[in-house]
């Protein structure tokens, strides 16, 4: 996972790539909806495998990060009236700085306590935006979210959350892939043996939060100005359970694995929900399987059928 | 930002800092409401801990296990008609079989595999038993009513207190107390003490570990059960219950320290105080006091009041 | 002039030479039980010195004071002079104090180059560099370092997945990427087969040799300690029984009756 792209990893970017630069063409409003979506919540999974998959701690409460950027940016374009690119850069400042504390409190944890804390956290972001109507509108939502005519229009839209999108993928993968991955992925692997070496563990966890946590805020923003409306939903547990079996499902031992999970999981939950209200039984179910038989998930299922049929060519 | 400072100066001039100041009564309600909520989330959270100390598993569904308590009780009472003593008995022993059943079948799987596959198999069951819940008992509003013989109040002499929540005091000691001998001065609590620390030896010596597992197992998922049936009174069974429960205890036993049963007696009548005390002095503002005491103890002892260090991350 | 200047160097005050590693009245005890008992401990510059003694004697718990990995119950330890009891392990690699360990510690799941890789990377700092690509960063130096302990066939091999010995070797590298001044090897030859072992000896005096290493290891195996070390001190039951020249640990009294049963006074059987 910090290895340079495989030949066919690039093809596939390419691929992907040329396809969602091609998906207003085929002017389906309802496609052009799902795959903006999409987007999102792949740059979300993708920002929380940081923490999980590079070093190797879980976050129960990754929807903190969400939620921080998306209320904060929506209240900044229209309770205040800002323009989008300030409203943009303070919300995530906002998500950065709320990263940074949490952190600092978390990283002094192992895996349980540091899982459980995450969970603490995000749902105190809860009970604050379930409490703070004025400022968010509590149980109601915060809707009516204003955006800015340039990318008022759905297709509009849709190629601003592509570009914002591609570019933090871009940037997510450069960070991954650095000395900075590599050392991250260590201390994942061996924490005793990286302190030995001279790494400080701990700070390193701690970037990998704050990094993980400001693409989320992105990714947050994106959601609440594609739906008008930011809700608690957003910073409630079971949003942050999505995202982790989004992760999990994709893979967490590749970097694309969850954006794969993402796609994934939504299309199975917008295809669950025509048929039934339980579609947390169906994730949990999901989540289920995972662990039972898929634990490096369908990236690795894919790398390890790859392996098997080019060993038998 | 104006609704920040508003916040804060309806602490700092409340009239619940007044009403505090000035009537001696009002202060021993706050304390009687802050020990009885403490005893009931004991006896929620001593499930929890007792399940990490021995099985080193935190089961996100404690909070799941509680809200089925809740609406056992409900059940019992309301749909059946049934004595609120029988609601008790119904959520322990609805919980029994719940609990046995999915350590049997799922949780048997994941003890040798690593903490963090057990803590997303809990997180998969509170998904499934969520929606379980709904299917069982549907989302409306449901209340359940307070038994009917501890209904009223008692005279404490200089005011009146619900008679119910006066219960609820004594009954935490009593069950600490219970937990406490039983662990320390039966055969089955030395065992278990021993299953802590090694499980190899035990099943050398001809134990029958998976069964003192099962066993604490059941025993940890029924006090939640239980827990959530005595707190229905005033805690109406709700879809969504579990996340916030499951959190609460969670702050607790990060106070007093996972494992330790005097810890978790201690932290849950901390967080009683607090939350109380809390929400008299800021209305709407209990959640950020447990919080704010939640980060002072991580700071200075994140191993909890009288958990052991090795807790601590790299 | 020339007897002026000798005639001056010989008054001269004598400069205050700090030693590598020092450790003044060390004491360390887990719950009750005395692991170590007022260790007086010195070590020179450029001194290859053994930790002998038996097993559960104290001599993994001393190097994980030394390197931050526990912290002493009292007493105190410097290095060069300067206290680094109570420091954090990764400040005080910084420090330029490494060791390897008795139980293989490197990242199993890696490729051999990987391991020597980060190492490196940590020790220039660099790893919180955000966009140097990692690849093929310090591509020769760490083939270098694999040279030297003879696995450069393996580099592209998962670690976990090489022979015991080749894991060992890749030990000693791991630690040599921290370009330390002081190496801790704790059992450096522990499981080796006696050829891997005599390679060993050659490889550890040769690196010591070369990079002026003050080396301080421990071991069981006699013919390594006596192949390596120039002094040795003897470790039993938490205390310091002997130190000094082989020669001179072999005559001491206390050793012998520890190691050999004699009593003073009596010639041995």
């Amino acid at each position: 996972m910090t290895d340079p792209m495989t030949r066919s990893t690039l093809m596939g970017c390419v691929a992907t790539l040329v396809f969602l630069l091609s998906v207003p063409l085929f002017h389906s409003a309802y496609l052009i909806d799902v795959v903006t979506e999409i987007l999102i919540y792949a740059l979300f999974a993708l920002s929380l495998n940081v923490i999980i998959g590079y070093s190797g701690n879980v976050s129960f409460g990754h929807a903190a990060y969400f939620a921080i950027g998306g209320y904060t940016n929506a209240i900044l374009l229209t309770t205040y009236g800002w323009a989008l690119v300030p409203s943009f850069v303070i919300s995530i400042l906002a998500t950065i700085s709320a990263a940074g504390i949490v952190a600092y409190f978390c990283t002094r944890l192992t895996d349980i306590y540091f899982a459980m804390l995450t969970l603490a956290f995000s749902m105190l972001v809860w009970a604050i935006a379930f409490k703070w109507r004025s400022a968010t509108g509590g149980d109601d939502g915060f809707v009516g979210i204003l955006i800015p005519d340039l990318i008022g229009d759905r297709t509009r839209f849709y190629y601003f959350t592509l570009i914002l999108v591609t570019a933090s993928v871009a940037l997510l993968w450069s960070i991954c892939h650095s000395a900075f991955g590599r050392t991250l992925v260590a201390v994942r692997e061996n924490a005793v043996r990286a302190g030995f070496v001279g790494v400080n563990t701990r700070l390193m966890r701690w970037w990998a939060f704050v990094i993980a946590g400001t693409f989320a805020g992105i990714a947050g923003a994106i959601f609440g100005m594609f739906h008008r409306g930011m809700y608690v939903e957003s910073a409630f547990w079971t949003q942050s359970a999505t995202v982790l079996i989004m992760t999990l499902l994709g893979g967490m031992f590749s970097f694309f694995g969850p954006a794969i999970g993402a796609a994934t999981l939504f299309i199975l939950e917008r295809i669950t929900n025509e048929y039934t209200e339980y579609w947390p039984t169906v994730l949990g179910v999901v989540l289920l399987v995972i662990l039972l038989f898929l634990p490096d998930g369908l990236s690795g299922l894919a790398r390890r059928v790859h392996a098997f049929t080019t060993k038998n060519k | 930002m104006e609704t920040l400072v508003e916040f804060l100066r309806t602490g700092m001039a409340s009239p619940g800092i007044t009403m505090l100041l000035n009537n001696p009564n009002f202060v021993l309600i706050q304390v009687l409401n802050s020990v009885s909520m403490g005893m009931n989330f004991f006896i929620i959270a001593a499930g929890l801990s007792l399940i990490f100390g021995v099985l080193k598993v935190i089961n996100f569904a404690h909070g799941a296990f509680y809200m089925f308590g809740a609406y056992i009780m409900y059940s019992v009472t309301e749909t059946m008609g049934l004595n609120f003593f029988w609601g008790v008995v119904g959520a322990g022993v609805g919980l029994v079989l719940l609990s046995a059943a999915i350590e049997r079948t799922l949780f048997r799987f994941v003890y040798d595999k690593e903490h963090l596959l057990q803590l997303l198999l809990t997180f998969a069951l509170v998904l499934i038993l969520g929606d379980f819940a709904k299917i069982l008992w549907g989302t409306e509003q449901y209340s359940v009513s307070y038994p009917d013989n501890l209904a009223g109040a008692t005279n404490l002499g200089i005011t009146y207190y619900p008679s119910y929540r006066l219960l609820l005091c004594l009954l935490g000691p009593v069950i600490f107390l219970a937990m406490w001998l039983f662990i320390e001065h039966t055969r089955w609590g030395r065992i278990t003490k021993a299953a802590t620390q090694n499980r190899e030896m035990l099943a050398a010596l001809g134990i029958n570990v998976p069964l003192i597992y099962t066993s604490v197992f059941i025993v940890g998922s029924a006090l939640a059960g239980i827990g959530g049936a005595l707190a229905s009174p005033f805690n109406s069974p709700t879809p969504g219950m579990d996340a916030i429960v499951i959190v609460e205890c969670f702050v607790i036993v990060i106070i007093g320290g996972l494992g330790s049963l005097w810890g978790t007696f201690v932290g849950a009548l901390i967080y009683g105080f607090v939350f109380n005390f809390g929400s008299v002095i800021i209305p709407n503002g209990q959640d950020i006091f447990a919080f704010l005491i939640l980060l002072i103890v991580l700071l200075f002892r994140p191993w909890g009041l009288f958990g052991r260090p090795e807790m601590e991350g790299h | 002039m020339a007897f002026q200047a000798w005639l001056a160097e010989c008054t001269r005050s004598p400069r205050k030479i700090n030693k590598m590693l020092e450790t003044n009245n060390l004491h360390k005890s887990f719950e009750g039980f005395k692991a170590l008992t007022a260790i007086d401990f010195k070590l020179n510059e450029g001194e290859r010195h053994a930790i002998i003694g038996p097993n559960g004697a104290g001599k993994t718990t001393f190097f994980n004071l030394i390197t931050g990995h526990t912290q002493p119950s009292s007493g105190e330890i410097r290095y060069k002079g300067n206290l680094i009891s109570g420091l954090k392990p990764y400040t005080i690699v910084k420090l330029g104090v490494a060791r390897s360990f008795q139980r293989i510690n490197i990242y199993p799941r890696m490729t051999v180059f990987q391991n020597v890789q980060v190492a490196l990377i940590a020790q220039k700092n660099q790893h919180f560099r955000f966009f140097t690509k990692a690849h093929n960063l310090h591509k020769k130096e760490t083939e270098d370092l694999l040279e030297l302990v003879d696995l450069s066939e393996e580099l592209e091999d998962i670690a976990g997945e090489l022979a015991y010995g080749k894991q060992k070797q890749l030990e000693l590298a791991i630690s040599l990427a921290a370009d330390p001044r002081l190496l801790l090897l704790d059992e450096p030859t522990a499981g080796m087969s006696p050829n891997e072992t005599m390679e060993s000896i050659q490889l550890i005096n040769h690196i010591a040799e070369t990079r002026s290493l003050t080396l301080l290891f421990t071991e069981h195996d006699m013919g390594v300690v006596f192949g390596i070390a120039d002094r040795i001190s003897v470790l039993h039951h938490g205390q310091i029984l002997a130190s000094g020249t082989p020669e001179a640990v072999r005559q001491d009294t206390e050793v012998r009756k520890v190691y050999l049963g004699e009593e003073i006074g009596n010639g041995p059987a």
